[in-house]
């Protein structure tokens, strides 16, 4: 392989471990609440660790510990994690338009293993079409904290004050409205598209003939309906959207 | 049995994220599909923020404190991280001091 492509590789790790760093960070106190979720389901430190390594979602997780605590069945574990996670399969399709034509299919098998919220906001906001070398500096600190941080919190989280764990609650939250809020003030169709989404999502949380409607599935309603409408009313110039190969 | 179900989540979770990005190898060129998926992020991650981060907390004025916080931070061009602990000093000390 020739010495520039070398060089260009490491360029484009070490730019997507930086950009991975303050969500490795982010991750690291947001997982705490899992690992001591974790060991209050009655899982051990390393099966908590096991999970986050393997799983690396905040909502499925917690999902899923519910399930495993409550004694529930497979059909049900599978049911909960596919409706709570179907948003990732948006999120990959929007990924997908995204990533370098040289990128191989064992390199997208790998990119996928952890395309969580984060990732994906940050990837499709990254400038230049994404590379391998790039996705793997991207997912591989986060994936790092995520399972560091239920690590701390199954081992010592349990004598963390409640203080603590209730200003950590909304840590997640911070990361998604500094993700939203930049696009938003300088898009006003990135704007109405985020004020539909939110009065939608409102609609379904508050009015009592949607109580039946599980977070995931109302999330997924939301997300459809507020980007369909912003496609139908705000089309996207083709050449913003992604260059051709 | 944990280990069982902790395979199971893994499996049905890697499924849903690597079949559209293995799947769709090329391009998407219809304008519609373009916009909405340039409009996914925003709206997904706005569903999953409001209303549920009023009540992530242990009341809602505290979870409002955090999110002014957030907006605040946001609008000066901070970083996630920056962002994000803000957020919880802001939730913090007003449950600290007014709660």
């Amino acid at each position: 392989m020739p010495i520039g492509i070398i060089h260009k590789m490491k360029a484009e790790l070490k730019e997507g471990l930086k950009d991975g760093l303050p969500i490795a960070l982010g991750y690291l106190s947001v997982s705490f609440s899992i690992g001591i979720m974790a060991i209050s389901s009655g899982l051990t430190v390393f099966q908590g660790a096991w999970m986050s390594l393997t799983n690396v979602t905040s909502a499925g997780q917690f999902a899923g510990l519910a399930v495993i605590a409550s004694g529930g069945t497979v059909l049900e574990l599978m049911l909960t994690q596919l409706i709570i996670n179907l948003r990732y399969a948006l999120m990959s399709l929007s990924l997908s338009q995204k990533l370098s034509g040289h990128i191989s299919l064992w390199q997208r098998m790998v990119i996928a293993f952890a395309n969580t919220d984060e990732i994906f906001a940050v990837a499709v906001n990254h400038s230049k079409s994404l590379t391998f070398p790039y996705m793997v500096g991207l997912e591989s600190l986060p994936v790092l904290g995520w399972t560091g941080g239920t690590v701390i919190g199954a081992a010592a989280g349990q004598v963390l004050p409640a203080s603590v764990s209730s200003a950590l609650n909304v840590a997640l939250y911070g990361m998604f409205i500094a993700i939203v809020v930049p696009a938003a003030a300088k898009i006003r169709p990135v704007l109405i598209v985020v004020i539909l989404a939110a009065a939608l999502r409102c609609i379904l949380y508050y009015l009592p003939w949607f109580s039946g409607v599980s977070a995931g599935t109302a999330i997924i309603i939301c997300t459809v309906l507020a980007s369909a409408a912003g496609a139908v009313i705000f089309p996207v110039p083709q050449e913003e959207s992604e260059e051709k190969e | 049995m944990v280990y069982l179900y902790i395979f199971i989540m893994a499996f049905v979770t890697y499924l849903i994220r690597v079949i559209p990005l293995t799947v769709f190898r090329k391009k998407i060129t219809n304008r519609f599909v373009c916009s909405f998926l340039y409009y996914v992020p925003y709206a997904c991650l706005t569903a999953m923020t409001v209303p549920a981060v009023f009540y992530a907390t242990k009341g809602v004025p505290s979870a409002l404190a955090g999110v002014a916080a957030a907006l605040v931070l946001s609008c000066c061009r901070k970083g996630l991280a920056e962002v994000a602990v803000g957020a919880c000093i802001a939730v913090f000390l007003v449950e600290q001091f007014f709660m």
